[in-house]
């Protein structure tokens, strides 16, 4: 099945032979085709993939959000008792416009019955790392598309999950802060060792933050090609610099590249 | 380049932007009652055709200082307020049918489409064969009345609820009933609160509908009485309660308002 799986070791997320087919006007559209992928418990995988190619589709299906047409999806629960299994960042970031950014934050530890002190000291700590210590009190509307995006970055990491599924969670960010992020990002995982499904647009940020890269096809979605990235950890914003990474991103490249011609090719 | 006044670039964005104030809306409606005053003082308005300011506040102040006032207020008061808190709860609660669940859908649908046209006024006679021409048949005329509106709106700001926020409800593991309390009732809000403008006003409307027949007490019933009587200061008189009613109602639901949509 998945030669990416080492021997005896069960993976925390197991997506097997997974296909979605959307019945639209102009009859059934495969969105993803018989897309398989494991995830080992503490890894970071990032999911690059031309726009339309299916890849939120494939995060709103192991999150439980999506009907999966063919297939299965597993996550192994850890041994934690009251962690929740999954958070998820939204490519179209969603918060509750009647709480403040805080409220906001703390919204996953409110609806698991956390005492309001302690999950406000746990909402505070998180917007403090990202930068938004000062517009706690502040409710959605009166803070910018970027920051709503870093908040809702933070609900999920506040909730503490067994796995972490973002996509395009920097997507709306100016390049200067989705750097600092990105440096960010790597500090907490580094702290955490969390399960990650990142989907990302950007080769750099997926070489950056990736144990492994998987790239889709264009539509339908299928699996293209997986590339280890072995760079070694802790990583910063200086190892995209080392020649090592560069070399992983123009080979990650040059396969992309290729399938955005074909696809273009294919709908002429 | 120097820059000429030509290439400064002139402000567009103007206009479209009405703002309230208050002390606009009082002057104008004391101007109102100025000229009305005026009028009456240089014989320009027959008393006949419409009594003086000063003769309507006279017929208040009678109807104060004889108990009058309050006994009709007092009766009218606890009719809208059972009446409407009645048919709030209820078509709250059926507008989240309606916003929810496939099965109360479209049934609902017809029914509102079909009834809330219909006239209430119209069937006060049939509400007094139904509950009695007591109390029941001007709760219930003041209930149904404030039904139907608050259905429509409730089920219309239900709807508008931003899918991506269930889903992020769903993803943090809300039951179906935290989603419906924590994430739609608070997103439904203000247009639940806008549905109550509109039935707060109805409710005065059909209080006086009710209480024109068959009734002893109560503002309606005065007020018939006194244009049974062509006693028009106090016509009048009443109306100007009535007025007052729906302006302390509309003050108390702005207070609502300013305390639940602070976040907008
Ligand atoms: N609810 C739906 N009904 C019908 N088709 C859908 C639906 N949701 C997604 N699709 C289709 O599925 C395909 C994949 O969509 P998806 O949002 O997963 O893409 P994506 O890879 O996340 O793209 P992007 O990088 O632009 O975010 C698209 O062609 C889209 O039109
Ligand atoms: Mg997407």
């Amino acid at each position: 099945m998945d030669a990416q799986v080492s021997a005896g070791q069960v993976p925390k997320i197991a997506a097997r032979n997974v296909s979605r087919i959307y019945q639209t006007v102009d009859g059934d559209m495969v969105a993803v085709d018989d897309f398989s992928l494991d995830v080992t418990d503490g890894e970071f995988v990032c999911v690059v993939g031309p726009s339309g190619c299916g890849k939120s589709t494939f995060l709103r299906m192991i999150a439980g959000l999506d009907t999966i047409s063919a297939g299965s999806i597993q996550i192994a629960p850890g041994g934690v008792p009251g962690k929740p299994l999954n958070s998820v960042v939204f490519q179209e970031y969603a918060i509750f416009p009647w709480k403040t950014v805080i409220d906001n934050v703390a919204f996953g530890l409110e609806m698991r019955g956390i005492a309001r002190k302690e999950r406000l000291e746990t909402a505070r700590y998180w917007l403090d790392r990202v930068g938004l210590g000062k517009f706690a009190g502040y409710y959605p509307h009166q803070i910018s598309g970027g920051m709503k995006q870093r908040v809702s970055i933070v609900r999920a990491l506040a909730n503490d999950p067994e796995v972490l599924l973002m996509d395009e969670p920097l997507g709306a960010l100016d390049a200067q802060t989705r750097v600092v992020l990105q440096e960010e990002l790597l500090r907490i995982w580094e702290e955490t060792r969390k399960t990650v499904v990142y989907i990302t647009h950007s080769l750099d940020e997926a070489v950056l933050l990736g144990d492994r890269v998987i790239l889709m096809t264009a539509q339908p979605g299928r699996h293209l090609a997986t590339f280890d990235i072995d760079l070694p950890r802790p990583r910063s914003i200086e190892t995209a610099n080392t020649p090592r990474f560069v070399e992983h991103r123009a080979l990650i490249w040059e396969k992309l590249s290729q399938e955005v011609k074909r696809a273009m090719e294919q709908n002429q | 380049m120097r820059a000429t006044p030509e290439t400064i670039v002139p402000f567009r964005a103007k206009g479209f932007a009405p703002r309230s104030n208050p002390v606009m809306g009082a002057a104008s409606i004391a101007a109102l009652v100025g000229l009305w005053q005026l009028g009456s003082s240089l014989g320009w308005i027959s008393p006949v055709f419409l009594p003086a300011p000063h003769e309507v506040a006279g017929a208040i102040y009678r109807m104060a200082v004889s108990g009058e006032l309050w006994r009709h207020l007092s009766v009218s008061l606890w009719r809208i307020v059972l009446g409407w808190t009645l048919g709030t709860v209820v078509g709250v609660a059926a507008g989240f049918a309606m916003g929810l669940f496939t099965l109360a859908r479209s049934p609902m649908q017809a029914f509102v489409g079909i009834l809330f046209p219909v006239p209430k006024i119209a069937l006060v006679p049939l509400f007094i064969i139904w509950f009695g021409i007591d109390e029941g048949s001007k709760i219930a005329t003041i209930a149904i009345g404030v039904f139907f509106p608050t259905v429509i709106s409730t089920a219309a700001g239900v709807e508008a609820v931003q899918k991506n926020l269930i889903r992020l409800g769903q993803s943090f593991n809300l039951s179906r009933w935290s989603i419906i309390t924590k994430i739609i009732l608070p997103g439904a809000l203000p247009s639940i609160l806008a549905g109550f403008r509109i039935t707060l006003s109805v409710s005065i409307l059909l209080l006086v509908a009710a209480e024109m027949i068959g009734a002893q007490e109560g503002l309606g019933a005065y007020i018939i009485r006194a244009g049974d009587l062509f006693q028009t200061d106090s016509l009048i008189g009443g109306v100007v309660i009535l007025a007052a009613l729906g302006l302390l109602f509309v003050g108390l639901l702005g207070l609502a308002e300013r305390r639940l949509l602070r976040w907008r």
